[in-house]
């Protein structure tokens, strides 16, 4: 190409506003940076802050016209992109730039097999088909690290892993060797161990195929290990922009030294071994029959949870650690009975194993759950009021409105949240306030034993400090007892007392999480632990991909 | 325990020195902003809109056709005393008539009874009500709306009554049926029973097939799988033959019909609400609901139905129009109203026996197809409404 252009991409002054109604709403508010051919950026902020809005205006995937520019030039190789009509636009989208998106689950269409999906872009772009195309398209999989590429062209994309399909996605952006990867939040979805593979796996392919990336992230870890330079964005505004290893040293604005310091303090509640055990499983399992045939005969077993037995005392926090899929989510329902299990459980000296619904209900109030997503997690169509006090009315009846309403409200103060926003509905709330609304629907009942469901997951780096925080200084101030599921080792290790690490449905290591995380026994909790704090891909084998 | 309470009660009052009975009221009957982003979206769809009114217009103005178009007057004034006879039926000896039977107030006899008395009578704008004969028709039944008359047909009729000529008839807006019962009383007596019928037979089979989707879907299972054969054995049945065959050994009436026509009906919305139920039951709210020991039948009600009522509200016209349909279809083909009951299908089946009197079939047409035009505008509107991908502007 011509060298009449200096960057690889300019972007200057771009605003971007979305009109609902009368309503205008500034997502990003003008923005500028540049890219050089071969250079990583990434943008780092926390949701709601515009990045993934600024990069998929690039590519004009925006939904317009509700969105639009007031201002701004996008100039990609020197040529102007924001004015440019739809078909001019769509050479450019995965030819020139392309995109991964941040869930593989979605982004694959679950009725065409890898082969027909990567074909189509070949076609598209560079017209090949038949036999070269099935050529370029295992040349493309042998690139990205599928194992055994020929055998994989006909697989459907529910038939691979979730790092495998991200690997696909990976490889169709790749397929016209572009020269610029938009990748927006690519690892989020995935576990550590995938994560720390996906990773190497870009910044090999960046090194060898010369192009220039836009990373889009939340987790400062990334930034770090991958990019050049970095702009961090807050409120639609980049508030600093930098090289990478000035940002992180000498950070200048006061939102970014707040992200980098926003790792949450290890400081687990203390072990107590003459404290009084809350729960206890011993051998448990949840199996889930597989049937098939007319007669829909069992001929075998998902095996979620398969033996596992723990004991948690009172005030402490037992976390519960591995990929996904390893029965850790399973296990916590199983404690609560609400999936049904085999074997026995016994919650504050009596045995729940195999009681009914109701007659469980007696014991609902002193074990709660916080789950995962804080979006899906609270009843949309009613008010924060509603939702906190829905335990209420099941399991002390007898109070009349006022007192109700005194336990909602101290509860909401407790979680740090004003109580005037209790008639509110939880989509006004942003998903850190959700998670403590959340929080507060379980405390209200003055539960002994919450199970935590990886409760810090789908929040921002900032957001999950404070929550972690929060747990914290509940548990302190009302003895509370924890079980802490996350994959996420290092807000486990913010929290947890003791560690049981999880693989296939099975216990692999547990002990005091000092302990622990200083000599691991197993390959498999190595593989984790270099995974998070490292980023470092496992020795091969030991980690599923 | 006991020092908990006792540390954050002064707490409680610190921090809000307003009292907190103040507030909730105000919220608490405010209409959600989820409801009014939909009510928005319903108005910015302006046909939709504008059908919504002119129906909810016709609709009430039909519910009182009683005061629109009657043989009785609504008030009658007659030796010191008042009558309502719109509402109470009178015998004809409480004017001086002769005989014990209910007063025909449109019998010149009566009229003179009352008028020698120095009574009065106040009308409705139209004087027949759906089963009223005309007795006075010009010209043989299905007679011509009367503004089409000419003066050589009328004649004879003008003579007998005394009049000047055929302005002076009791008009026919729309002239009569077969039967000489004036057209525009029949279709707004038609036009609220076939909006009544619908209406009734689409909350009912709602109520049951949102019920029955409920159940099978959330608890799934052995239930549903039964539930899910019998609808299919169920829906297997020709409904119509059913019909005809029960109509053949017995004239069914409203509530006959409706309840045959709702056997089959309900199964309608079964499917729909399932599978948002199916979906819904996994969610981490219901399951977080669970976890507090809400039993499953509020969980149903206040967690799953409201998602299901999304799909049932946005069905919830275009049943209505089949309803409608249904009912008319079946009086066209002579197995549905009992015979008498302002119905139009009735209309359009004597539009088609009486090729020669056109006024028949275009408004017994033109009736139908507005309503059910209206109708299904209103459900397109509804359907914007309820999208939440939708933005307006």
């Amino acid at each position: 190409m011509d060298a009449s252009y200096q960057e690889l991409l300019e972007v200057k002054d771009l605003s971007v506003s979305f009109r609902q109604g009368q309503r205008e709403t500034v997502a990003v508010d003008r923005v500028s940076f540049e890219i050089k051919k071969g250079e990583t950026v990434a943008l780092v902020g926390e949701s709601g802050s515009g990045k993934s809005v600024t990069a998929l205006s690039v590519l004009k995937l925006l939904p317009y016209p509700s969105a639009h520019h007031p201002s701004g030039t996008i100039r990609f190789k020197g040529r102007e992109l924001l004015g440019l009509p739809e078909d001019e636009i769509r050479h450019v989208r995965g030819n020139d730039i392309t995109i991964i998106f941040q869930e593989p689950m979605t982004s694959l269409n679950p009725l065409h097999t890898i082969e027909k999906q990567i074909g189509e872009i070949l076609l598209l772009h560079q017209g090949l088909a038949g036999e070269a195309a099935r050529k370029r398209t295992i040349e493309l999989l042998t690139q990205v690290g599928i194992p055994e590429p020929q055998t994989r062209l006909a697989s459907y994309p529910h038939q691979l892993s979730g790092g495998q399909r991200q690997r696909v996605m990976i490889a169709m952006a790749l397929a016209n060797e572009p020269d610029l990867l938009i990748a927006d939040e690519p690892t989020t979805a995935l576990d550590v161990t995938v994560q720390a593979q996906i990773l190497s796996l870009l910044k090999e392919l960046q090194t060898r195929l010369g192009m220039a990336m836009l990373f889009i992230t939340h987790d400062l870890g990334i930034v770090r290990r991958l990019a050049d330079t970095v702009c961090v964005m807050k409120e639609g505004k980049i508030v600093e922009t930098g090289p990478v290893e000035r940002v992180f040293t000498a950070p200048e604005h006061p939102y970014t030294r707040a992200l980098l310091a926003a790792e949450p303090k290890p400081d687990p509640a203390p072990i107590n071994a003459n404290a009084p055990v809350v729960v206890e499983t011993k051998d448990l399992k949840v199996w889930f029959p597989v049937k098939r045939g007319v007669l829909r005969r069992v001929i075998g077993h998902i095996k979620a949870v398969d033996g596992v037995s723990v004991a948690v005392r009172q005030g402490e926090t037992l976390g519960i650690v591995g990929e996904s899929g390893s029965g850790k989510t399973t296990l916590g329902l199983a404690i609560l009975r609400l999936v049904s299990s085999e074997g026995p459980i016994v919650f504050l000296g009596s045995s729940i194993a195999g009681l009914t619904f109701k007659k469980m209900r007696p014991f609902r109030h002193h074990m709660q759950i916080v789950f995962q997503d804080p979006y899906g997690s609270l009843s949309p169509r009613m008010s924060v009021s509603d939702i906190i006090e829905e335990g209420l009315w099941v399991h002390h009846p007898s109070l009349t409105r006022d007192q109700r309403e005194e336990r909602v409200t101290r509860a909401l103060r407790d979680v740090g949240l004003d109580p005037e926003t209790r008639f509110r509905y939880p989509h006004e709330f942003s998903g850190g306030q959700r998670q403590r609304i959340a929080v507060a629907r379980a405390i209200v009942l003055e539960p002994t034993f919450v199970v935590l469901d990886e409760p810090t997951s789908a929040l921002d780096m900032l957001i999950q400090a404070q929550i972690v925080e929060l747990l914290r200084a509940l548990q302190k101030r009302r003895n509370l007892t924890y079980m802490f599921i996350s994959h996420d080792l290092r807000v486990v290790a913010a929290l947890a007392s003791r560690l049981v690490v999880m693989r296939h449905g099975k216990v692999v290591e547990e002990g005091a999480a000092a302990e622990l995380f200083a000599r691991p026994q197993s390959d498999y909790t190595r593989a984790l632990l270099a995974a998070a704090f490292n980023m470092e891909t496992a020795p091969s084998g030991v980690a599923a991909q | 325990m006991d020092d908990r309470t006792v540390i954050e009660v002064p707490e409680t009052t610190a921090q809000t020195p307003m009292g907190l009975a103040v507030l909730p009221e105000r919220h608490r009957f405010a209409v959600s902003p989820l409801n009014r982003r939909r009510w928005l979206n319903f108005k910015a769809n302006r046909r939709g809109y504008v059908a919504f009114w002119a129906f909810l217009v016709l609709f009430v103005v039909s519910l009182f056709a009683n005061f629109i178009a009657n043989d009785k007057p609504f008030f009658v004034r007659y030796d010191g005393q008042s009558f309502f006879p719109v509402l109470v039926t009178y015998p004809e000896t409480a004017f001086g008539g002769d005989f014990e039977t209910a007063a025909d107030f449109r019998d010149p006899y009566l009229q003179k009874l009352i008028a020698e008395k120095g009574g009065f009578m106040l009308w409705p704008p139209i004087r027949y009500s759906y089963n009223t004969h005309n007795l006075d028709l010009p010209t043989p039944a299905p007679s011509k709306p009367t503004w089409m008359l000419t003066e050589a047909e009328c004649k004879a009729v003008v003579e007998r009554k005394g009049l000047s000529g055929c302005r002076d008839l009791e008009y026919n807006w729309l002239g009569t049926d077969d039967q000489g019962r004036d057209v525009v009383a029949r279709l707004i007596y038609g036009f609220r029973i076939s909006v009544l019928f619908g209406l009734a037979l689409t909350i009912i089979s709602s109520i049951i097939g949102v019920a029955a989707g409920a159940v099978q879907g959330y608890f799934g299972g052995w239930t549903d799988l039964l539930f899910q054969r019998f609808i299919e054995i169920w829906n297997s049945i020709p409904s119509l033959y059913l019909l005809l065959i029960i109509s053949s050994v017995m004239v069914p009436g409203f509530f006959v019909l409706l309840g045959i026509l709702l056997l089959f009906s309900w199964v309608s919305l079964v499917g729909l609400v399932r599978a948002e139920f199916l979906r819904g039951r996994n969610f981490e709210y219901v399951q977080a609901a669970r976890a507090l020991g809400v039993s499953n039948r509020i969980i149903m009600f206040r967690h799953l139905l409201p998602n299901a009522m999304v799909a049932t509200m946005t069905f919830l016209p275009f049943i209505l129009s089949s309803s409608v349909m249904t009912l008319t279809a079946l009086d066209f083909l002579g197995f549905g109203l009992p015979p008498g009951s302002p119905s139009l299908g009735e209309m359009l089946s004597q539009g088609k026996a009486n090729i020669q009197a056109p006024w028949l079939g275009i408004c017994g047409f033109m009736t139908v197809a507005v309503m059910l035009s209206l109708l299904i505008f209103i459900g397109e509107a509804v359907r914007d409404a309820f999208d939440p991908r939708k933005t307006f502007g």
